[in-house]
Formats: structure tokens, C-alpha cells, sequence
């Protein structure tokens, strides 16, 4: 079985949960190649190399520091060709997605969409599919040529760096016109962590009421000492206590950091279809009834603008201390 | 200019749990089914298109006969009329066949509106799948509408961590988050209008085209494994963050 990956790269900067796909990838064949997109992505090349994949596809070029639907299908399409591979998988951002949404509609090829977890069935691919936002579990699979899936991000142990080294293969950026023009870039501000990638989410609902403000930069302070990213749930955001970017749940994000700590949040089902995957889940909330304490691990029943500032300067001084 | 907006008829999402393994396998739900959520968000951008550089707003699902309703929603909520595509498609490849050969049936349409995903299906795949179908341009994670015309469209769109300023040339797909706007309520006077209007159904072969065999199949539906839910209570933070150094997730 010969597996392509695709290592997601945005201005030379490695998608990091790629290597979680390329660690599936390695798990399931011997026979794994990487495909890497973007502009001066050397390092992320001999990455992907030490990381295991066989053969490294590079395709290097100004036109493609930024991911552009058009360009990265045609070079994907002609990576695959290049290679014969059986399967491509991706990792499920929305980058990745769209591009394997693309080259399956290209190539008239299945798309096993979001995978918690891929295996190997004789030479098919089968995944771990969540559908009903993760209310039921299938398994699905592609008898197409090739094979394509993806797999949602923190699902999978990244592939570590063995120190072995690829053969490299580099191809001219295929000839193909972009349609979307980038007027304007914005990135986030420096050192924000976005949910999906983050290790812990502190996330903040409606028990902010009585001061919105306050609540959310407490909320921020403990999620600054823990290097986390902030959450919110939907009440919070539809209150416009904070921007949407911030929602977890079933019409906001997905998400399964290892530690996810909901402050306020009563636990609607539609939340709790965005965070219950989470590994570790702590509650803290006034109303010992609240839906979300069904869900938790651990929790404290009290005020969170009593509690989160408490959590917040044992946390440091014991991290400090650590 | 035509804005046409894909919506699904999918659970109302506060019933998503009741969702069992059967009736998943089978598509035959029995909870109260809704517009797919994401898609009043299309429905709602089509409208504001619409009243912003004029034209007509138009719906359209594939589905049994049932779905019917979603559309007669989608007319309550403001679009002018709406469209059937009467076939159970096999998997969301073949949705998007049928959403293509119908967008080139109609001929005039200049936009393609979709919301990111439906909360049943999940995969996200279609508006990408239609666009490449047509052959047309993508946008997808599309946050606002600068500005649009028979000619071109300037969005902000939200891809990972940035946000994005982009023009492409129409006719165009632009799949919408939640950002855009939230929908607007249907009004009486729609509702009644709604009851009223024609929709007609186009079956495979009116569209040219025969429903594809599935390319994605699944089998084996199950619930996940529900969280081992026993819940400790601390009295003091520093307890609580104790416990937390532990479990070696600080």
C-alpha cells in the first residue's frame, strides 16, 4: 500500500498536526511518501524525511507560499501521478479538506472525510468516521483510485523525527492559472493558539454574565499562565461577549485538547458534541445541576470569578516552582 | 443575476443524540428534522446579496420528497422560489453530481451559496465538489461580503489562525461560516407566499445525468463510547490544580 501524504505548510511553516498523518500513514504501510507545497519549505522537506517518509515531493515556488485551491490540486494531481500512490491523506483543516474535497472530485475518487482513526483492511483504507456532529461512528471506505481520506487533527501520535533521510524529488509548480486573487493577509495576533492545535482551552459561557469583560480577561489570564487557548460557548458568543472565532461546539469548533476547562458553561448538548473528546475535562460552575458535570472529570461547584483567578495564581506560582 | 442557495434537511441539532445506529445505517430518521443550520447562514447571505446588488435568490436540496420542506422553509425565510432534485444520492460525491448538472441546467445562475458543512453528513466536501464539477471557482470559509457583481466577488474568508481579502471571477461557489450573519426569521407574510409557490421536481434524467454509485460507502454505525463519567469535586483551586499537575496536563 503506497500512502501519500500531504504536509499542510503556510509561508514555509509546517501545519503541525501533518506529521499526525504522516504518523498514521507509517503506522498502516512501509511504503509512505510525503508531498510538500509551499515556498521555502527546505526545512519542513528534510522534516518530513526525518520523520519517515520514503520519498519527499517538493514542489517550491513563490506561487504557492500561501494555499491556493487551484494550484495545490494540480500539483497534488500530478504528484500522484508522479508517484503511482494508492492513497492521499490530509489532515483535516480546512485547508486540507477543501484540497482533498478537490483532487476526489478531480479524479472521481472517494473522500473518507475526518477520520478519528484509519486502518488497513486487506489494501483498502478504512476510517473511523464520525457523522450526526459525532453522535454515531461508521466505518468508511473508498474502492477508488486512489484512495482518499483525511484524518481530524489531534486524533493521531505525530510520526517522531527517527533521523533517517529521504529521497527527494522536486517538480516544477505545475502550469495552471490561480482564480483567486489574495488582496489582503491578516494574520492572528502573535502567540495565539488556535483551538484545534491547543493542548488545553480554557472556555468561558454564560455565567460571564455579570461582567462580561472581567470574565473573559481572567478567563485569558488563566488560559496565558496554562499556554492555552481561550473557548467560549455559544451563549457567550450570541450574548457578543466574544468573537466567534472563539466558539466550541456543534456550529463553532471541534475540538480534543487533553485538558479542556469550562468556566460558566451549563453544557448544552450542542456544546458538549464540540468538547466531550476532550481526554481531561474540568467544570467549574455554580449550579451543581449543571448538564456539563456529567461530562467531567473534575470540577469545583462555585463562583468562576472567585475560582478562576484562584486557579490562575496556583497555577503559577506551582508551575513557577516546577 | 441568480444567487442559488444549497440547503439539506437535516436534525434539528438539539435531537442529534437521539440519532441511533439503525436509523443512521438507514437515513430513516424519526426526531424533528430542520434546514441544516449552516445553510440559514447561505440562505441569509443569498438574501443580503440580493438586496445589496440586486437579482434573485433562489433554493434547492436534493432529497426525497420530504425535503420539500426544508425549501418551503428556505421560501418562508425570503428566496423567491425553489427546486427540488428528487433522487437519494449515495454519498456526497453524488449530492454534489446532481447539485452541478442542476446549477447547468438552470443556465443563469451566478452563485452558488452552501454553508460549511451539514450536521449529519459532516464531511465538508460538497461546495469544493460542485465547484470542481462546474469547473468553477471555490471560496470557502467565507466571512463577509465586500463586494459583488456578474462579474466578480471580494470576500473576507477565515482559513486556520488568518484571515483572508480575496477576489475571484464569477459565476462562483462561496460556502459561508456562521460570521456572515445570522439568519433572519421567516415572516407571516412569507410563510403564506411559501405555501403558495410551485416547486418543481427534476429527477436524475431531467438533469441529463444518472445518480452515481456511491464512491464512499459505510457500514458498521455505532455510538461512541460514552465518557467514563464520574466527576471529582474539589473544595479549593489549588486542589483542583494539584490534581491537574498529576494528571501531567500542565
Amino acid at each position: 500500500m503506497k500512502i501519500l501524504v500531504f504536509i499542510e505548510t503556510d509561508n514555509g511553516a509546517v501545519h503541525s498536526s501533518s506529521w499526525e498523518a504522516l504518523g498514521k500513514a507509517l503506522s498502516l504501510s512501509d511504503d509512505v511518501s510525503a508531498v510538500v507545497i509551499g515556498h521555502n519549505v527546505d526545512d519542513v522537506r528534510a522534516q518530513a524525511g526525518a520523520r519517515g517518509a520514503r520519498t519527499v515531493y517538493v514542489i517550491d515556488d513563490a506561487s504557492r507560499a500561501t494555499f491556493d485551491l487551484d494550484l495545490y490540486t494540480a500539483d497534488v494531481k500530478a504528484v500522484l501521478a508522479a508517484s503511482d500512490a494508492d492513497a492521499f491523506l490530509a489532515i483535516h483543516t480546512g485547508n486540507g479538506r477543501d484540497l482533498a474535497a478537490a483532487v476526489g472530485a478531480d479524479l472521481n475518487a472517494g473522500f473518507v472525510a475526518d477520520c478519528l482513526d484509519l486502518r488497513l483492511d486487506d489494501d483498502t483504507l478504512v476510517g473511523t468516521r464520525p457523522i450526526y456532529s459525532g453522535n454515531i461512528l461508521a466505518d468508511a471506505k473508498t474502492s477508488s483510485h486512489p484512495q482518499i481520506a483525511t484524518l481530524r487533527p489531534r486524533a493521531a501520535t505525530a510520526a517522531a523525527e527517527t533521523g533517517a533521510s529521504a529521497e527527494v524529488v522536486t517538480l516544477p509548480p505545475t502550469a495552471v492559472e490561480s482564480r483567486v486573487q489574495v488582496l489582503a493577509v491578516e494574520h492572528a495576533e502573535t502567540g495565539e493558539i488556535s483551538l484545534t492545535d491547543a493542548n488545553i482551552i480554557v472556555s468561558g459561557g454564560r455565567g460571564v454574565a455579570k461582567d462580561p469583560e472581567l470574565g473573559f480577561k481572567i478567563i485569558g489570564e488563566l488560559a496565558d499562565t496554562l499556554r492555552a487557548a481561550v473557548g467560549a460557548s455559544r451563549a457567550a458568543v450570541d450574548a457578543g461577549y466574544i468573537e466567534y472565532k472563539h466558539q466550541v461546539g456543534q456550529t463553532g469548533k471541534v475540538v480534543r485538547p487533553d485538558l479542556y476547562i469550562a468556566c460558566g458553561i451549563s453544557g448544552a448538548v450542542q456544546h458538549l458534541a464540540g468538547m466531550s473528546a476532550s481526554k481531561l475535562i474540568v467544570v467549574i460552575n455554580k449550579d451543581s445541576e449543571a448538564p456539563i458535570f456529567s461530562v467531567a472529570n473534575y470540577g469545583i461547584v462555585g463562583d468562576l470569578f472567585d475560582v478562576v483567578p484562584a486557579m490562575n495564581s496556583a497555577a503559577r506560582s506551582k508551575l513557577h516552582k516546577a | 443575476m441568480r444567487y442559488l442557495v444549497c440547503v439539506k434537511q437535516t436534525p434539528d441539532t438539539a435531537e442529534l443524540p437521539k440519532v441511533n445506529p439503525e436509523e443512521a445505517a438507514s437515513g430513516q430518521l424519526s426526531i424533528n428534522l430542520v434546514v441544516n443550520p449552516w445553510d440559514e447562514h447561505a440562505i441569509e447571505t443569498g438574501l443580503q446579496m440580493a438586496e445589496n446588488y440586486g437579482g434573485v435568490t433562489s433554493a434547492i436540496t436534493v432529497g426525497g420528497e420530504s425535503s420539500i420542506d426544508a425549501l418551503r422553509s428556505a421560501l418562508a425565510i425570503g428566496c423567491k422560489d425553489a427546486t427540488l432534485v428528487q433522487e437519494q444520492a449515495a454519498d456526497a460525491n453524488g449530492v454534489a453530481s446532481l447539485l452541478a448538472a442542476a446549477v447547468t441546467k438552470m443556465g443563469d445562475v451566478n452563485y452558488v451559496l452552501t454553508g460549511q458543512m451539514t450536521v449529519d453528513g459532516n464531511s465538508g466536501s460538497v461546495p469544493v465538489a460542485v465547484a470542481r464539477k462546474l469547473g468553477w471557482p471555490v471560496i470557502t470559509g467565507v466571512a463577509k461580503i465586500i463586494e459583488a457583481s456578474d462579474e466578480s466577488i471580494t470576500v473576507e474568508r477565515v482559513a486556520g489562525q488568518a484571515r483572508y481579502t480575496v477576489k475571484v471571477a464569477v459565476p462562483a461557489v462561496v460556502s459561508v461560516i456562521k460570521e456572515i450573519g445570522e439568519p433572519r426569521y421567516p415572516t407571516f407574510i412569507n410563510i403564506r407566499k411559501a405555501a403558495r409557490v410551485q416547486i418543481p421536481a427534476w429527477t436524475a434524467a431531467d438533469l441529463d445525468t444518472e445518480t452515481a454509485a456511491a464512491l464512499v460507502v459505510m457500514d458498521n454505525y455505532r455510538k461512541p463510547t460514552a465518557r467514563d463519567a464520574h466527576v471529582q469535586l474539589f473544595d479549593t483551586a489549588a486542589e483542583l490544580v494539584d490534581a491537574l499537575l498529576a494528571e501531567k496536563v500542565l
